[in-house]
């Protein structure tokens, strides 16, 4: 024996095995456990599925009660044959997690503030917002009425818990997703819970932005004075053309908010509320959708089409999932979320439906005064009130767990105080009121729409509906057209809400919710169609408060109506061109104005050539439209120069007005206060002078943009589709898409149509559908990606909606997993 | 014959004990050891068959999956690891992660059966 060369290599084997073992520190981020990860027993190799990986398998479960056979198309899309409800819901649950495991787990602990448990303490602010957010409280309190209220619900819920459970408990170590082995972290139990944590991640994508835009409004307010901060931000919008036609009587409201006497000092006007917090996460601006429905008056077969493509983040893996659930009470199709149980946007034999985001204001803050810095007593209608407090425990990867102590008040969590606060609150108390945190039955609003026969189920089905309030478009096989915007919306005095409010009596809280029937609908309207773009629901005629205009894009809705009221004889395939329209209504009004205040004789020849460019644009924002890209590029230059000198000595976060209020302010005068820069003693500037201020930005901008290669409209734009972690080598980058903002193609860089879908309600239904990812959330499956190419250049699937009898002979199924009692 | 002996063995075990996925994945370091002890060598060639029985089998192991699977994943990870997106060299960067280990167990057996 050799001892010291002995010693020497068992510590070299001993170290390298350590180091292997280990996750090192790379940059910002930590690499795998790389002995474990490249372990071709153990690591990511496992995760490399053949491509022609055979999907067949029987699997029995424990407490089944019938039988369940899923076909599986050659889409990779499930279609679930069960003889009873509850079992359809327990193999839904057993398939998501076999195919989406990681994401839905992954979406559940960003929405429950868990992502330093497993990345560690680079994400401890996202769960400080997160929990201080209440989602966890929210989804708790949903949670209890649902199992106390809701039976058929809970039993479904329960049912797809067991179903994912079942999967994660079938995995061999070296079988879990790709992801775990690169973060090194192992599945856990799901939980029903974990349902309601996705249902308030989806409140939190569609209605949080007011958690932080209501900050940002108070400080412009505080910054401009309530005068100019009305014109910035105004609520008045000239083109307007709303879901529910112009003209439409409404009835008597049941409630009229009583405004508070003090509004003006101690509400519109009161300056000492502010908050310079800033929230780490921000929901997109652009989550919004489109969907409209054809009746059988403007189609060619007599039968209604509907039509819906909600506007969300773009991911790998999909938010979507398709499926098929088929049981003795209902056969459904569509679009379902990983992490929760039924149809979400879909069709069954008898009707249709789909959803846009109502974009109500549905969330608040209020300026709270506690007796000192314990936080528990509060001062609330002339006497102190004692606070509960919730405790939040951050578990910290590698580190010390983080505690969140909130007071609870009257109103809800109090989100920011002296604990939690960017740069200075102000010593500021800021409770939250959330309409996501209120209790209700809202998933059941799917749960019965997956069964809904006419008009008066989808009436009923949607009437459950709370956060986040959406307009629900309908079609029935029998003819019926309608919509509705449904959820639980607040009924507000004018500007209630917009700012942070005063909280230290009930003269400022909520005053009532507004009846669900007065929610803005229609039915079978005489102009043969309805839709919906997230514009305002109504004109200024309906009794109630929307909420602050700038929540509302206008031009999307636009461009749909003006086209659905000239188009007649209709075809899936027409709407399938509408869904993928690249027209620019907002370019249409802005370029006379852009045009109008060019003096083309002052221009150098770099200049007149962007400026011809833009003139000879045919306003279609494709992917080789150089003029889109001008447009753009001189319009936001046009902004900055209106605005900057205005903006540039706010010390808080204050927002930017929205497209709209530039370009109608410009429509309207010829003289706009905000067009002279305030640095300028001695001269007062024009908008004509801003103009080729603009032109000469833009210029410079366009020709390093020019140089490099990026003019045309697509690889400006130059759209992707991002993996949950941001990674670039399992996202799909430089896609060919073109649209963007205003446009009906509402794809962005990294946001739009995250499943377009067309329903043709003819007798055996014939659907279209698309979405930008594909059926398996491994990257190392083929089906990770499948469909985005054909997302991106405007292809549809033909829907497989069948019935088992023919689905066994169907060429296109091609594989079947049976699920039998264990 | 010793040689090819060792290395033969040590990839069957490192094989054998890696069907035991529960079991940590550098396992093989300990029949590597044994191979090691139990076949005398010299260390440079105890280091060597140890070398070359698990990195022959983990490459081997290694193509086995990817080739099925056209390379997507090891297209994708030889991005973020970062290897140029070359599935080649991980598969290289696999067998050679994996044969250092064996290698160096190895290595310390010889020590032990060495003479001082």
């Amino acid at each position: 024996m050799r001892i010291v060369p002995l010693l020497l290599s068992a510590v070299c084997t001993i170290a390298l095995v350590g180091a292997l073992n280990k996750q090192l520190p790379v940059g910002g981020s930590k690499t795998p456990r790389l002995g474990y990860f490249l372990s071709p027993q153990h690591g990511f190799w496992q995760n490399a599925d053949a491509t022609n990986m055979d999907y067949n398998g029987e699997v029995r479960l424990d407490g089944l009660q019938g039988k369940v056979d899923v076909y599986i198309d050659d889409r990779l899309v499930p279609h679930i044959y069960a003889d009873q409800d509850v079992d359809a819901y327990y193999v839904q649950g057993f398939i998501h997690a076999k195919f989406r495991l990681w994401q839905m787990e992954f979406q559940t602990h960003v929405a429950a503030g868990r992502l330093s448990e497993i990345v560690g303490k680079e994400r401890i602010k996202t769960d400080q917002f997160f929990r201080r957010l209440g989602m966890v409280y929210g989804a708790e309190n949903t949670q209890r009425y649902v199992e106390k209220n809701n039976p058929d619900m809970k039993a479904a819920i329960d049912a797809y818990a067991r179903g994912v459970n079942a999967y994660i408990k079938s995995l061999k170590p070296e079988q879990i997703p790709f992801e775990y082995k690169l973060l090194d972290y192992k599945p856990e139990e799901w939980t029903s819970l974990k349902t309601y944590l996705f249902q308030m991640f989806m409140s939190y994508d569609l209605t949080a932005r007011g958690a932080t835009t209501d900050l940002q409004m108070t400080n412009a307010r505080n910054y401009f004075g309530y005068s100019d901060f009305n014109k910035l931000f105004t609520n008045v919008q000239d083109s307007l053309d709303p879901i529910i036609p112009k003209g439409t009587v409404y009835a008597k409201p049941t409630i009229v908010p009583k405004v508070p006497k003090d509004v003006d000092t101690a509400y519109l006007n009161n300056f000492n509320i502010g908050s310079t917090a800033t929230s780490p996460v921000v929901p997109q601006k652009g989550n919004g959708s489109n969907n409209w429905v054809v009746g059988g008056t403007k189609t060619k077969s007599g039968k209604p089409i509907l039509c819906n493509d909600p506007h969300l983040g773009l991911n790998l893996p999909s938010l979507w999932f398709e499926v098929q659930i088929s049981t003795p009470t209902h056969n459904t199709y569509g679009a379902s979320f990983p992490g929760s149980p039924a149809v979400i946007i879909g069709f069954n034999d008898s009707i249709a439906w789909g959803v846009t985001n109502a974009g109500r204001d549905v969330i608040d803050y209020y300026d709270m005064k506690f007796r000192d810095s314990s936080l528990k007593e509060y001062w609330y209608n002339g006497k102190w009130v004692n606070a509960d407090t919730r405790k939040e425990v951050i578990k910290v990867k590698d580190s010390a767990d983080q505690v969140e102590n909130m007071a609870m008040t009257v109103y809800g969590p109090v989100m920011y105080d002296h604990h939690y606060k960017n740069n200075s609150t102000g010593g500021k108390n800021l409770a939250l009121r959330w309409t996501a945190h209120d209790a209700g039955s809202g998933l059941l609003t799917f749960y019965l729409l997956n069964r809904a026969k006419n008009y008066d189920d989808y009436l009923a089905a949607i009437a459950h509906w709370k956060c986040a309030g959406q307009n629900f478009a309908f079609a029935s096989h029998t003819g019926d057209i309608a919509i509705k915007q449904q959820g639980t919306f607040v009924a507000r005095w004018k500007r209630q809400g917009d700012f942070i409010l005063p909280g230290t009596d009930s003269t400022y809280a909520w005053q009532g919710m507004i009846p669900v029937e007065e929610n803005p609908m229609i039915k079978n309207p005489t102009r043969g169609f309805v839709s919906s773009a997230n514009q305002q629901s109504t004109d200024s005629t309906y009794p109630y408060y929307l909420g602050a205009a700038s929540n509302f894009p206008i031009y999307r809705g636009l461009t749909i109506n003006r086209k659905l009221t000239a188009m007649t004889g209709i075809t899936p395939e027409d709407m399938q061109r509408l869904q993928m329209n690249n027209y620019n209504v907002f370019a249409e009004m802005a370029r006379p104005v852009i045009l109008k205040y060019t003096n083309e004789s002052l221009l150098t020849a770099d200049e007149k050539n962007y400026i011809s460019l833009l003139k000879n644009w045919d306003l279609n924002s494709e992917v080789d439209a150089k003029g889109a890209t001008v447009f753009n590029t001189i319009w936001d230059s046009l902004e900055v120069v209106i605005y900057k000198d205005e903006f540039a000595n706010a010390k808080n976060n204050v927002g930017w007005p929205d497209d709209p209020v530039l370009l109608e302010a410009l429509l309207k005068d010829s003289a706009y206060s905000f067009a002279d820069n305030i640095n300028t003693d001695n001269k007062k500037e024009t908008i004509a002078d801003c103009m080729m201020e603009a032109i000469k930005l833009a210029t410079a901008a366009l020709q390093s943009i020019d140089k490099s290669g990026n003019l045309a409209w697509g690889t400006f734009k130059d759209t992707r589709v991002n993996h949950l972690l941001k990674i670039p080598a399992l996202s799909r980058l430089h896609l060919p898409i073109g649209g963007g903002k205003h446009i009906i193609n509402a794809t962005t860089d990294n946001h739009g149509p995250s499943w377009r879908m067309i329903v043709h309600l003819t007798d055996d239904i014939e659907a279209y559908g698309v979405y930008p990812g594909g059926q398996h959330g491994n990257p190392g499956n083929k089906y990770y990606d499948s469909f985005v190419d054909s997302w991106a250049t405007g292809k549809y699937y033909r829907l497989l909606f069948i019935k088992k009898k023919d689905a066994v002979s169907n060429p296109r199924m091609k594989w079947v997993i049976t699920f039998t009692q264990a | 014959m010793k040689f090819i002996v060792s290395i033969i063995l040590t990839a069957l075990l490192a094989f054998a004990v890696g069907l035991f996925t529960t079991l940590p994945w550098y396992s093989f370091a300990i029949t590597s050891f044994t191979v090691g002890v139990a076949i005398k060598q010299k260390s440079f060639n105890a280091f060597i068959t140890g070398f070359l029985g698990v990195a022959i089998l983990w490459v081997i192991l290694a193509a086995l999956k990817d080739i099925p699977n056209e390379h997507l994943l090891s297209s994708k990870v030889a991005s973020i690891l970062p290897l140029g997106g070359s599935w080649i060299v991980l598969l290289l960067v696999t067998g050679f992660v994996g044969g250092l280990v064996s290698g160096f167990a190895a290595l310390t057996a010889s020590f032990l059966r060495s003479k001082a």
